[in-house]
């Protein structure tokens, strides 16, 4: 390694700790105006009744401060479930935009200078370390020391990455006011494009974003000369950035509701609910767009670019989570389980979340139209399941968390119930395939191995038959990393696609049916 | 052909002996089935263990089968040497004094590096690469070593220098011949794989030869002499100067054997019930004009495999009869692929048509019949042909205009990779005066179709 590149890589450990620092930083004082600004008017009264007690008090730490707002606010609706005065319960959480408006100190004084930092500080590292990266090599596959590497490898700095991601998404998705100085420093960016204040989601979204853009920068040297790499991330970095980041806050800026272009029901489980669906019919044309283009996307959009393209069209192409498990995850792909025992798992797994996803999505839309009468419960109850269970803990906890000990594609093949239906298709009725090179596989095991789905390319591979798995994602790497020649991702004719009884090339004695 | 609880008995656990294994089982439910290997308790690909050294894959990567799917066919593994084989009571002894019956021996016990009486062949840190052992072997000599130096210029020879080299190893690469692989590869496309060796930092020694390995006070090789009369310093050298029939333990017995196991196109050897499969076998007569007597390469040893097992099985012995020739194997970053006849040098009853990108990493040729323009067969480095078409092509005996023009269909490149066979369709073009196109696509298909 470089001189060059252990400063890089120094740099980004340091704006990294920087970074995990921040939210210790600073003290919290909660005021009167600040309850009456933030909290709903019904609520007003009653939250500053509750939080009266510590009103003028200097807090040293979160923790402090959120150990007696907690005690206050529970001791509150305690009361009342004891009274079952259900009206009264206050069910909203104002922990984390209290907590926000509570912070004081450097980070609220200076926000942009914590941002620099800390995460701007990383990314410079990050690039220091990446952009020379394979710079006096040749073009070819880089995948030496992969199985010495202690972060690629399930060693210790893998496992340690694993524990902070998966720490990371428990704090977001259920503990935000703990992170409240790290959203501070980000109000600044968020007003400036949106006109809002950050949220705990607008901090994920930026480094999200960032993640994808610079780890697609090391793919563009990772895989130099290789152009459907190159061609596939330049479209994930774009999608991210464009339609997922930039045109969902501008939305907002216009006063329309949030919305994400490239998302598709049923990853995007909350387009049928009732306030998704509110807030795109009280939007005007746009809104109906929106409305139309998403119903668009799911009957027509994924079967008919399925057809034509398999699932690459959308999984290693234009997806988020995709786009992240192909960029921040790629050095992980290896490690995904290649077992059979683990294939049957996955089925089992991904079909039983799509299950899911359609049932709730059916009530939830039979109970719209029922104005909400006979099963408004039991809509909320599955909302509120799939949300926690799927939504948060799979897709992002377990998606993202476990990438250094599964790979980086476990929600996408254990978990995304459009990974599954795009699948289905992709299976059954596509034109997309890897084509096997006659007899020239060698057996070695690099395109299994390599596989982030957990495919055993080489199975196929080895027996002169065509790749078709619902699971494939086309990200091409299979054939990349075989030293033979053997893979193509192809679209072609149905004709031929799938051959079940194969023959290997070459032998003229006998015919050998694998 | 199936009797009822036959025991057949296979030693080696490589690609052939395991390929027949997998096929006899396929068609015969009933005979019990024996492979033994000193080497693995189980079969994993040979041709991947560079890839362990480069820390691409671990052991386990290597295993083209799950553990479970041996005792799920009925195929019993044992983990032995065997040490004597007494074909007249037809009994296996193993290193550990176990003995085995069996009704039918198959020999699938591949290959053993050459040394050729080197003096300090075999001084520690000197060794060949073939078995699992060999590589463990290798990584514990080239523990902290400054440079390593590697004898022999064939497909080994620059796997291991690319092995070395993924380490960091400074690597002298001594090459007998004029060029890399020129016994095989013709002066162009040996040359293109010489100036890629160098591309890698490897001081690559053309016309140089070994002529002793010497050592220090504990045994451990220093250095090298070669015939430039020069002295290499070194604490590893690698000796990858071919393989030979792995054949030692059979000595002194009635099996015949020659410089491998003597068979017939059957696999038979001279003794009933006993057949050789693979490195180890050497025809009596060779499959074809074009082939050798002992092929060493996966592919044969695979389709040995699935014939044999095919006669075992079967009413209807088939001879051994191999298609048109292939052959694939990769030279640090570039890819080579070969079907059918292209001899390292031609007399003008070939014909043949090089191209070569500008940037001289990847190149095609075409060797022909030059009395009818016939297509004999084709090398490709860097570029990705595909098998089917080609095997068809040079079957059917196709003229190379025709070849040329439909490189568009024989392109087995990634997508968007670029369409290099549009400039070897416009060299040939201005070579041969000829106008020759490819078919037209219509833009709908280019668009739902593969790119090519």
């Amino acid at each position: 390694m470089k001189k060059l590149q252990i400063i890089g890589l120094l740099v980004f450990v340091l704006g990294f700790l920087i970074f995990s620092y921040i939210p210790f930083l600073g003290t919290y004082q909660l005021e009167k105006e600040m309850v009456e600004q933030k909290v709903k008017p019904e609520h007003t009264d009653a939250m500053v009744r509750i939080l009266k007690p510590m009103f003028g008090i200097e807090y040293d730490s979160n923790f402090d401060f959120l150990a007696d707002f907690n005690e206050l606010f529970k001791e509150y609706n305690y009361d009342l479930k004891v009274r079952q005065d259900w009206d009264q319960v206050i069910w909203d959480d104002y922990a984390f935009i209290l907590t926000k408006s509570a912070s004081q100190g450097d980070v609220q004084e200076t926000p942009l200078l914590f941002l620099g930092g800390s995460i701007l500080v990383a990314v410079i590292g990050a690039l220091i370390y990446i952009l020379p990266l394979y710079k006096d090599e040749p073009e070819g596959i880089k995948n030496n020391g992969i199985y010495f590497s202690s972060m690629k490898s399930r060693g210790v700095l893998g496992i340690m990455t694993g524990a902070y991601l998966i720490l990371f998404y428990v704090i977001l998705y259920w503990f935000p006011e703990y992170m409240t100085n790290l959203v501070l420093m980000l109000d600044p960016v968020s007003k400036a494009i949106s006109g809002n204040e950050a949220s705990q989601w607008f901090l994920y979204g930026f480094i999200y974003t960032l993640a994808i853009l610079v780890m697609g920068i090391r793919m563009f040297r990772k895989y130099k000369g290789n152009t459907y790499q190159t061609l596939r991330t330049g479209s994930v970095m774009f999608f991210q950035l464009a339609f997922a980041f930039l045109l969902p806050e501008i939305l907002i800026l216009l006063n329309m509701p949030w919305h994400d272009f490239k998302n598709i029901w049923p990853l995007d489980y909350s387009f049928f609910y009732d306030y998704r669906i509110d807030g795109m019919l009280s939007s005007g044309a746009l809104g109906m767009f929106m409305l139309v283009w998403g119903i668009i996307l799911i009957v027509l959009g994924v079967p008919v670019l399925t057809y034509i393209y398999g699932k690459r069209w959308y999984c290693s192409w234009v997806c988020g989570c995709g786009g992240l498990a192909e960029t921040l995850g790629d050095p992980y792909r290896q490690l995904s389980d290649k077992s059979l025992k683990a294939w049957k798992i996955e089925r089992y797994m991904i079909h039983g979340v799509l299950v899911f996803a359609v049932l709730m999505t059916l009530v939830t839309i039979v109970n719209y139209f029922m104005e909400f009468g006979l099963l408004g419960q039991a809509t909320d109850q599955l909302h509120s399941i799939y949300g926690f269970a799927i939504g948060s803990a799979f897709a992002g906890v377990i998606g993202t968390g476990f990438y250094p000990f599964m790979g980086n594609r476990v929600w996408c093949r254990f978990g995304c119930p459009l990974a599954a239906y795009l699948g289905l298709v992709q299976r059954f009725k596509s034109r997309f395939r890897i084509t096997t090179n006659g007899g020239q596989c060698i057996s070695c095991g690099n395109c299994s191995t390599y596989c982030e789905m957990g495919i055993d390319v080489r199975w196929y591979a080895q027996r002169g038959q065509n790749i078709v798995r619902s699971s494939c994602v086309g990200c091409g790497i299979c054939s990349a990393v075989c030293p033979r020649g053997v893979l193509k991702l192809e679209n072609g004719e149905e004709e031929g696609r799938i051959n079940e009884m194969p023959i290997l090339i070459g032998n003229k004695s006998v015919s050998v049916k694998s | 052909m199936s009797k009822a609880g036959r025991k057949i008995v296979i030693i080696g656990n490589g690609i052939s002996g395991i390929t027949c294994a997998r096929n006899i089982r396929k068609s015969d439910d009933q005979a019990e089935i024996l492979v033994i290997s000193g080497e693995t308790e189980h079969f994993f690909s040979r041709t991947a263990l560079m890839y362990i050294y480069m820390g691409h894959m671990k052991y386990e990567h290597t295993k083209p089968y799950e553990d479970w799917f041996w005792e799920e066919n009925r195929i019993g593994l044992l983990k032995a040497w065997i040490e004597v084989v007494d074909f007249g009571n037809k009994k296996l002894l193993c290193h550990n004094g176990n003995s085995i019956a069996y009704d039918i021996l198959v020999m699938a016990t591949g290959s053993a590096p050459n040394k050729f009486g080197w003096a300090g062949q075999d001084l520690q840190g000197v060794q060949g690469l073939y078995s699992i052992q060999d590589l463990e072997m290798m990584e514990e000599n080239t523990q902290n070593i400054q440079r390593a130096v590697v004898v022999g210029g064939g497909l080994i020879g620059i796997e291991m220098a690319e092995m070395l080299a993924s380490r960091n190893i400074p690597v002298t690469f001594l090459v007998r011949e004029k060029n890399f692989w020129d016994n095989v590869l013709p002066l162009e496309e040996a040359e293109l794989i010489n100036r890629h060796i160098k591309e890698h930092h490897i001081d690559l020694r053309l016309e140089t030869e070994l002529n002793e390995i010497i050592g220090d006070k504990v045994n451990r090789v220093k250095g090298v002499k070669t015939n430039k009369g020069e002295t290499i310093e070194c604490q590893f050298v690698g000796l990858t100067v071919g393989v030979s029939p792995n054949i030692s333990f059979f000595r002194d017995t009635k099996l015949a054997i020659n410089r491998g196991i003597l068979i017939d196109e059957y696999f038979r050897t001279n003794i009933p019930s006993v057949y050789a499969i693979g490195d180890c076998a050497e025809f009596k007569e060779a499959p074809a004009p074009d082939r050798k007597n002992i092929e060493q390469v996966w592919y044969t040893g695979r389709m040995h495999g699935e014939t044999l097992a095919h006669n075992l099985t079967s009413g209807k012995p088939q001879p051994y009869k191999p298609g048109i020739w292939f052959n694939s194997a990769k030279f640090f970053d570039i890819e080579y692929q070969t079907y059918g006849w292209v001899p390292p040098v031609w007399d003008s009853k070939l014909g043949s048509f090089y191209w070569e990108d500008k940037r001289g990493k990847i190149c095609l040729r075409f060797i022909y019949e030059n009395s009818n323009k016939k297509i004999m067969g084709v090398n490709a480095f860097g570029f990705r042909l595909r098998h089917e078409f080609f095997d068809k092509a040079i079957s059917e005996g196709w003229l190379l205009d025709k070849v040329i023009s439909n490189l568009d269909r024989a392109n087995f490149n990634p997508e968007f990779y670029k369409p290099y066979h549009k400039a070897v369709l416009e060299q040939y073009n201005k070579e041969k005066g000829t106008n020759l196109q490819f078919a037209k696509v219509p833009f709908l298909k280019r668009l739902i179709g593969s790119r090519t």
